[in-house]
């Protein structure tokens, strides 16, 4: 059964958000702060980034100026929402000192139950993608779960591509089919400024029932889906087919050395990647060594302790790092996880200090096959 | 529980501002958990008490600049059993490192009224060009929270959680949007080492580098971007690598393409 679609008016809005932060939902939106929008915390949708667009390209970003009225007419946040669900330091556990032993003490701090307002169809695949990752196997990530499983998701289509998107290709967006509990599309039509929304789970039903709301007119739909074609029609870059394959018949290319001049392994691209989730665990402890505690910190396959083992690292040249991000993201992710790793956000292009793209990459070594 | 034996802890200088040994005293609320843990047996800047070794554990700050530093630093290796430099000058020559790229003598006959009163060397070199150093806690300061850890982690027989990284993980980790990305402003942090506590770009500005040169740092590419994208002249690029770690290898390395 297709989901019943409504229209929200824009000076209703208000209403989406009263309601979340009633249901006890900590709502996180897009904010202009910085110089760049960034997911925060918004109360309602004064906070929201009105009139703001974003300029994209490798290396570079810049807010800009619509001068209209739209509340999402940027394409995307700095970082997805994995910093919410998936924190940069997470305490696992702590341990204390008893005899000559310790006593594990497990860290039972409740987990934040966020709604996320804004969420962009290549961050909602790269939330399904980490929950493969956390949820997948025999060994759960609980926090992550239980993040994850309280979150409640209100998808807002994009209306056009950043120069950096390239999700068409990736089979990520623009369009969003499942996945969220309320997905809306923003149309501003002169004086007429509303919301198409359409509800994705019990959870969104239940919210989009008590929203004031009016019928949604063929115009409103038409309007919606012609914003999503625009979105998929405006992307300039693409990453090549068969990629997973071509990659995986290179791994000697000369073209690894060439990447590694430019790159400078500071790990940006894995710290913006939305789905990239390697980590490192760290064990402190207080002076008198009584206590000591377990952190999960997000590592970086760039960093060289990242690949040290018994005798040292393993990825010692910026060819080989680059390698290993490169081909597990497009190519040895396929067979671990069944699908790609990359959801063709563009961040990791645009967050690159010196724009190194990783679309231009694989075709560059396609070229050199 | 009984108690472990305090070790000693000794504090020396060379040439330097202090700056670093200050943070020891700068750690506050953790002060008086470093006292309990370590036996304070020499540090002028907290105590007139001048006990001497041997040590089981001294920290240096400052570089080597003359004759007689060289002498005492081997006489303090000698003395105690973990070497630890703190401090961008005991690390990599600090500020003072800037003599190496020019003849000093010039600069002591504009400095001093009696040039021929001071005993100087022709390098500033770090204290591991002299000794052989136990750990290198980089900075200009360094961070007291990485002191602390380094402190800690030696009273507790483990490695330092003291990361090589570059700067931008820090950024990244804390959502300080990029300031070179986002604002167009030149900035060291892909090529420096993280550990400041993302003290400049969280107040956008760039990175000074302070912590000098990350693990595996390519400079080339950060200078080409500093030069094309990003408008700076050869100039600027130089300053910017010639700074506390002017000394750093690569930093002086990429410094002097760029004289």
């Amino acid at each position: 059964m297709a989901n019943s679609q409504a229209v929200i008016d824009r000076k209703d809005l208000d209403a989406l958000f009263t309601l979340l932060t009633e249901e006890g939902y900590q709502v996180i939106g897009p904010r202009a702060e910085d110089g760049a929008i960034l997911y925060a915390p918004v109360s309602g949708p004064d906070d929201l980034p009105r009139g703001m667009g974003d300029e994209e390209e490798g290396g570079h970003y810049r807010l800009s100026n619509r001068n209209d009225a739209q509340l999402f007419g940027h394409t995307k946040a700095v970082q997805g929402l994995k910093a919410h669900l998936y924190p940069a330091r997470q305490k696992l556990w702590s341990a204390e000192k008893a005899g000559h032993g310790f006593r594990v003490v497990k860290d039972s701090s409740p987990q934040p139950r966020y709604a996320f307002i804004g969420v962009r169809a290549c961050e909602l695949a790269a939330m399904v993608i980490q929950d493969k990752v956390f949820e997948g196997g025999p060994y759960t990530d609980k926090g992550y779960a239980e993040r994850r499983k309280n979150s409640f998701i209100a998808v807002v289509t994009c209306n056009h591509a950043g120069n950096a998107c390239f999700c068409a290709s990736q089979k990520t967006g623009p369009d969003v089919s499942e996945g969220f509990d309320l997905k809306l599309a923003e149309i501003l039509d002169g004086s007429r400024h509303v919301f198409l929304a359409e509800a994705g789970s019990e959870k969104g039903r239940a919210v989009l029932e008590r929203l004031p709301k009016q019928v949604a007119e063929e115009g409103d739909k038409n309007a919606a889906a012609a914003q999503i074609d625009a979105a998929a029609k405006g992307q300039k870059r693409a990453m090549i087919a068969g990629v997973a394959d071509l990659l995986a018949a290179n791994l000697e290319s000369p073209h690894w050395e060439d990447v590694a001049k430019r790159c400078m392994s500071c790990g940006n691209c894995t710290m913006v990647c939305p789905t990239c989730f390697c980590s490192t665990v760290e064990d402190t402890t207080d002076l008198s060594g009584l206590k000591a505690e377990r952190s999960r910190k997000w590592d970086s396959c760039f960093s060289i302790d990242y690949s040290y083992i018994h005798g040292g690292s393993v990825r010692n040249t910026g060819a080989s790092r680059y390698r290993q991000w490169m081909t597990h993201k497009l190519s040895h992710w396929v067979k671990q996880f069944g699908h790609s790793g990359c959801v063709g956000c563009g961040r990791c292009i645009i967050w690159c200090p010196v724009g190194i793209d990783i679309t231009a990459e694989a075709k560059a070594i396609g070229k050199g096959a | 529980m009984t108690a472990r034996a305090k070790p000693r802890l000794g504090v020396f200088k060379f040439s330097s501002c202090d700056g670093c040994q200050l943070s020891l005293l700068d750690c506050e609320l953790e002060l008086l958990a470093v006292t309990d843990a370590v036996e304070i047996a020499y540090f002028l800047e907290a105590t007139r008490k001048d006990m001497k070794g041997p040590f089981d554990v001294v920290l240096v700050e400052g570089s080597i600049t003359t004759p007689h530093e060289a002498e005492l630093i081997r006489q303090i290796r000698k003395s105690t059993k973990a070497l630890i430099t703190i401090g961008a000058c005991a690390t990599s020559g600090g500020i003072q490192a800037l003599r190496n790229f020019k003849d000093v003598n010039g600069f002591l006959e504009i400095v001093y009224a009696r040039p021929d009163y001071i005993e100087t060397l022709d390098t500033s070199t770090p204290i591991a060009e002299h000794v052989q150093v136990d750990f290198e806690l980089r900075g200009c300061p360094i961070n007291k929270y990485q002191l602390l850890e380094v402190l800690n982690a030696l009273l507790n027989g483990r490695k330092p959680n003291i990361p090589n990284f570059a700067e931008c993980v820090e950024c990244k980790q804390k959502g300080t949007v990029c300031v070179m990305v986002a604002k167009g402003m030149p900035c060291l942090g892909p090529v420096t080492q993280a550990g400041c506590g993302n003290l400049c770009p969280s107040v956008h500005r760039g990175c000074f580098g302070c912590f000098g040169p990350m693990e595996t740092p390519n400079t080339d590419a950060l200078a080409k971007r500093l030069l094309t994208e990003l408008g700076q002249d050869k100039a600027s690029v130089m300053r910017s690598f010639r700074n506390f770690n002017a000394n750093a290898p690569a930093f002086r390395e990429e410094s002097l393409k760029h004289e």
